[in-house]
């Protein structure tokens, strides 16, 4: 067999290589060792090139190309890495595209390889030709068509610094297969380090800072809003330093959960439409809201017209379009964030707002008594989801890596899950992509093989990504995967109970038998139904080395609270 | 929210998608695009397109800034009218025979110093410059005539204070 080593890297100047070995070899200059991908005609010529050097890039082989996408996306979001994904022209492509959709509103660094026809037959129609550069310029940071050989170095070096740098986010590059048949001579690979037209760390306006460390020392009650900036600019250490200095209660949105430890002393719970009582009622209620690497989403505002108009804004942020996008801010302090906070730092008082924060917990304890105890602490009647996770908790101590899908099951495994560690918590936040939670945790596992990844996962969105069953089997990751079944698509559900007269319009499904379907991919797996078999089952799943399955039998018609009902303000938040 | 004329001026480096991808930004947010057109700069190699919108101060800024974003955008700016010189070329084809029977439009072209740019057997051409108001006007005026075809070019214009893009270029 022929096989191509690394340390013959220097020998390639001197001789001709095709654009499918340096598009390899770019890949391997960018660090890249596994690629999430599926063949077919136009890629041909990169994958046998994949072939010759499959010592030094793994290639994961999934089973459909949205697969590929999510796989590269947990692989990014748990390593911090760039994820790549590869596909063929037409339809490869053009399944790559929820997945792009999902990296760029989630601002995850990916990097997306389609063959395209050759560059003769683009514009004709041919076989498995789609105008991919159109289709995805909405949802890709960058993308370019390349269809000479020359171009592949210059552009894949500049494609894996947008899709890397200033707010991170996914690039797709089609590369017409003559391109990928051509040869190059004197290949070079020089990693880039500036584009002209491209500034991703925006200059700090000093300023800024000092004007927003003002407003923080004069404020009485200011509340923290941290999103998942913190996590992607790798600034936990800055921000927990500024919290636990001015001693401001901060609470996360969905993706930035995990940059400080759930019970650390301020963090004061989740915001937005399932988050917690506390700060979602007393963001209507404090003089300052900081908000940090967020963006104001409508999951999280509510009604923009009721939103923290009582407070002064100050808005941290990398990317200056999200400044007064949704919400006017007085003070935007633009900037990379890991400086930003470390910046301020200085400028704020060493403070404490005990009273404040008091205030946070006595309303997260009444959110406890009607809402969280019943669920997470029940005793009796059918299982709750709320209870899988606890159970899951004690038995992992907030350090595995939860890796969730869309709907119910979601918000309850964000909501009770404890963490101790950054990148904790992959999950589909803006999109909202049913069927990313299987190929994500895979590609979790891969980014970062040391830590514990557990799926959970609803029986809806289970079947949307199913067929990865398939390659969690060929690779044997010891993903963890627990369904929690309610025989429904409960999310959508629980819309039709409270706002659509109980009007259950397709949401209701007949299930297969997973545990046979695992069993059919040979993976371990088990149901259970009873309380009493929870721990052990979950215990019994996370000693099993390997992947493991287990489907757990919940509650038909439980509700997720507190809730935002849709275009209501945050502080009116309903418990039931 | 009150609408107005905005010019939007943007530099770009020349590459084939990029107009796509900035026509998108209006597209998403349902904005009408008035005029568009494009060329090579003062700068070699580096592009400007120049938008015309009626929106509103709240729309540009934001639309602006999602323009900025984008990889192969260099530098965007937008102005009001006030604030630039713009003009717009037209294009009238009309038969050559109420040329020479209509007196009137003899005078029409002359009055509003449009330019006649061929003569044919069958037809002739008149041209315009000036601004939105004016070649309207002329429209207006010459269609009781009937016109062969008619066709106004996008916006062309420079803003009266300086867009140093050089000046960007090289601090980068
Ligand atoms: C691809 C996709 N299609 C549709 C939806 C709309 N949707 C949101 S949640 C949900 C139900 C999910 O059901 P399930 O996976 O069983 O999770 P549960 O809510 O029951 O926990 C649906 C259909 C979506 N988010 N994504
Ligand atoms: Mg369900």
């Amino acid at each position: 067999m022929y096989q191509v080593h690394l340390k013959d890297v220097s020998l390639i100047n001197m001789k001709k290589i095709s654009g499918a070995e340096a598009i390899i070899r770019c890949l391997i200059s960018e660090d890249v060792d596994v690629l999430f991908g599926y063949p077919g005609g136009a890629i041909m010529p990169v994958y046998d090139e994949l072939y010759k050097f499959q010592k030094d890039i793994n290639h994961i082989l999934v089973r459909h190309e949205q697969g590929a996408t999510h796989a590269a996306q947990g692989y990014a979001r748990s390593s911090g890495k760039v994820g790549v994904a590869i596909a063929t022209s037409g339809p490869g492509a053009t399944n790559l595209v929820t997945g792009i959709a999902d990296a760029q509103i989630d601002s995850t660094p990916m990097v997306c390889i389609t063959g395209q026809v050759a560059s003769y037959l683009l514009g004709s129609d041919a076989f498995q030709e789609t105008d991919i550069i159109g289709i995805s310029t909405p949802v890709t940071k960058w993308n370019y068509q390349i269809t000479k050989a020359s171009e592949i170095s210059e552009i894949i070096s500049k494609a894996f610094f947008i899709a890397r740098t200033g707010r991170p986010g996914p690039v797709l590059i089609d590369i017409t297969k003559d391109a990928q048949f051509d040869m190059i001579e004197n290949f070079e690979y020089k990693k880039c380090e500036n584009i002209r037209s491209y500034s991703p760390i925006p200059p700090i306006n000093k300023s800024t800072i000092s004007d927003a460390g003002k407003l923080i020392n004069e404020s009485k009650k200011p509340l923290i809003v941290w999103g998942q900036g913190v996590i992607l600019g790798n600034a936990e250490s800055e921000f927990k330093d500024f919290v636990e200095k001015t001693g401001i209660p901060a609470a996360w949105t969905i993706l930035g959960v995990s940059a400080i430890s759930t019970n650390h002393k301020l963090n004061v719970g989740m915001v937005g439409m399932h988050g917690n009582y506390g700060p979602n009622v007393l963001t209507n209620d404090c003089d300052l809201l900081i908000a940090i690497g967020m963006r104001f989403d409508d999951r999280v505002t509510g009604d923009l017209k009721t939103y923290a108009k009582q407070a002064q804004i100050i808005h941290f942020e990398i990317d200056p379009a999200e400044v007064d996008k949704n919400v006017k801010v007085d003070i935007a302090v633009i900037g990379d964030v890991k400086q930003t906070l470390k910046e301020i730092l200085p400028h704020v008082n060493k403070s404490s707002h005990n009273s404040w924060v008091r205030k946070f917990r006595e309303l997260n304890k009444i959110e406890f008594d009607k809402v969280i105890d019943k669920e997470y602490n029940k005793q009796s009647g059918g299982l709750s989801m709320a209870e899988v996770i606890k159970s899951i908790n004690e038995n992992t101590e907030g350090n595995s890596i939860l890796v969730t899908d869309v709907g119910q099951h979601q918000m309850i495994a964000c909501r009770y899950m404890n963490f101790n560690k950054s990148k904790s918590n992959i999950t589909s936040g803006g999109l909202g992509t049913m069927g990313f939670a299987l190929p994500a945790a895979l590609g979790a596992k891969i980014g970062d093989p040391g830590r514990e990844v557990i799926a959970v996962i609803g029986d809806g969105g289970f079947q949307m990504t199913i067929q990865e069953l398939g390659t969690i089997f060929q690779t044997s990751y010891s993903v963890k995967i627990v369904i929690l079944n309610n025989e429904y698509l409960g999310m959508v559900r629980q819309w039709q109970q409270l706002f659509f007269d109980k009007r259950y319009a397709s949401t209701e499904m007949t299930n297969p038998d997973f545990v046979t379907i695992a069993k059919g991919y040979f993976i371990e797996s088990k149901r259970v139904s009873h309380r009493k078999e929870l721990n052990s089952s979950i215990k019994q799943m996370l000693s099993h080395d390997g992947p493991y399955l287990l489907e757990v039998c919940v509650e038909k018609e439980e509700n997720v609270f507190p809730m935002i009902p849709s275009g209501s303000s945050v502080s009116d938040i309903r418990l039931e | 929210m009150k609408k107005t004329t905005y010019t939007i001026s943007i530099y770009t480096e020349n590459n084939v998608g990029l107009l796509n991808r900035v026509s998108a930004i209006f597209l998403k947010r349902h904005i009408n695009i008035v005029s568009i057109t494009s060329s090579e700069s003062e700068i070699p190699d580096i592009f400007r397109f120049v938008i015309v919108v009626n929106i509103s101060k709240e729309q540009v800024v934001k639309v602006v800034k999602q323009i900025e974003k984008q990889i192969e955008v260099i530098s965007v700016f937008y102005h009001t009218d006030k604030q630039t010189i713009f003009l717009e070329t037209a294009l009238y084809k009309v038969k050559s025979s109420s040329l020479f029977e209509e007196k009137q439009i003899q005078n029409m072209i002359k009055d509003s110093r449009a330019n006649i740019v061929t003569v044919k057997p069958d037809y002739f051409v008149i041209e315009k410059t000036g601004w939105r108001l004016e070649t309207e006007d002329l429209y207006q005026k010459l269609k009781p005539y009937g016109l062969l075809q008619f066709v106004r070019s996008g916006r062309i214009s420079v803003s009266k204070k300086s867009m140093d893009i050089s000046r960007i270029l090289n601090s980068k």
